[in-house]
């Protein structure tokens, strides 16, 4: 008997820390979002018809199993990429992504050029 | 010599980024709705208007003519405008009205009809406005013009003289 209590309580914790987990997800999901008619605001921030529709879509499409990539790609293919506020890597945004990272390498080499081997 | 490649180098990469930004400052950066057409529509089963029937899209694609699909509510102010427009559509032979009735209250979307008219075929429900999403709508009103399972044309907004002509010319 007491061991089904601890089962149950186990049990308990466990669905309440999964549903807490999926919850977290669909936030970070629409945070990610832009909503397409309102000014300046996520999905995650707005409460027009839209919006409220798009959350709703979000937490349709988790409980049936499609990961954050997919609800992305299932937006994106209706929308356009201009959904999602995070850019993602392709041709057309490698510069975007690549430029501070390259003039961070560029950087490093000049300082090290100029103060660590004239030192020397 | 190693000095001057370094700043050979530092100068033709700083032009480079000159270059890219000054490019992209000329881009317009007003957003345009994405009405991208030529898309496969989606499918998806929903209840039919005023009943507890449930309607695949299959079903209602089936036969191999143009479809309208027309997301209206009763609340939704040019909706009420576009209505004549929609009326006059209905004596195209070769032209299904099909309605997505948006986020409505069945009696005043029945009111509405009863007072204007229905031009539908068949009217569907969007309660919680899914199905608008699955069709990548922004809100009501928003028509589809759709052959062959493929959406042909897509007018954001309410429907004005000129779309119909230019509906009317497609269909021909």
């Amino acid at each position: 008997m007491r061991f089904l209590k601890y089962l149950l309580i186990i049990i308990f914790i466990f669905s309440f820390n999964y549903s807490y987990a999926k919850e977290n997800l669909q936030n970070k999901i629409t945070k990610n979002l832009r909503c397409l008619i309102c000014q300046g605001q996520s999905v995650y921030d707005s409460d027009s018809e839209f919006a409220n529709s798009v959350k709703l879509i979000v937490k349709k499409k988790l409980d049936n199993g499609l990961s954050e990539k997919q609800i992305y790609n299932f937006l994106k293919d209706k929308y356009g990429k201009w959904i999602l506020y995070d850019p993602e890597f392709n041709k057309n945004t490698y510069f975007l992504w690549l430029l501070p990272i390259f003039i961070f390498v560029i950087g490093g080499i000049t300082i090290f050029k100029l103060f660590i081997i004239r030192k020397n | 010599m190693k000095n001057n490649f370094f700043l050979i180098l530092t100068t033709i990469i700083f032009s480079l980024i000159f270059y890219v930004f000054y490019k992209s400052l000329q881009n317009p950066n007003i957003y345009k709705p994405n009405i991208e057409t030529g898309k496969k529509i989606p499918n998806f089963e929903a209840k039919i208007f005023g009943t507890d029937t449930i309607i695949s899209s299959d079903e209602i694609f089936k036969n191999n003519k143009y479809y309208l699909v027309n997301i209206w509510a009763s609340w939704c102010a040019p909706c009420r405008v576009e209505h004549p427009l929609l009326m006059e559509l209905t004596s195209q032979e070769d032209l299904e009205i099909i309605g997505i009735n948006y986020k409505d209250n069945i009696l005043n979307a029945k009111k509405f009809l009863k007072e204007l008219n229905n031009p539908y075929n068949i009217i569907i429900s969007d309660k919680n406005g899914i199905l608008g999403i699955e069709w990548g709508a922004y809100g009501v009103p928003e028509t589809f013009l759709i052959y062959n399972n493929r959406i042909i044309k897509k007018i954001i907004g309410p429907l004005n003289e000129s779309f119909i002509i230019e509906i009317n010319e497609l269909i021909k």
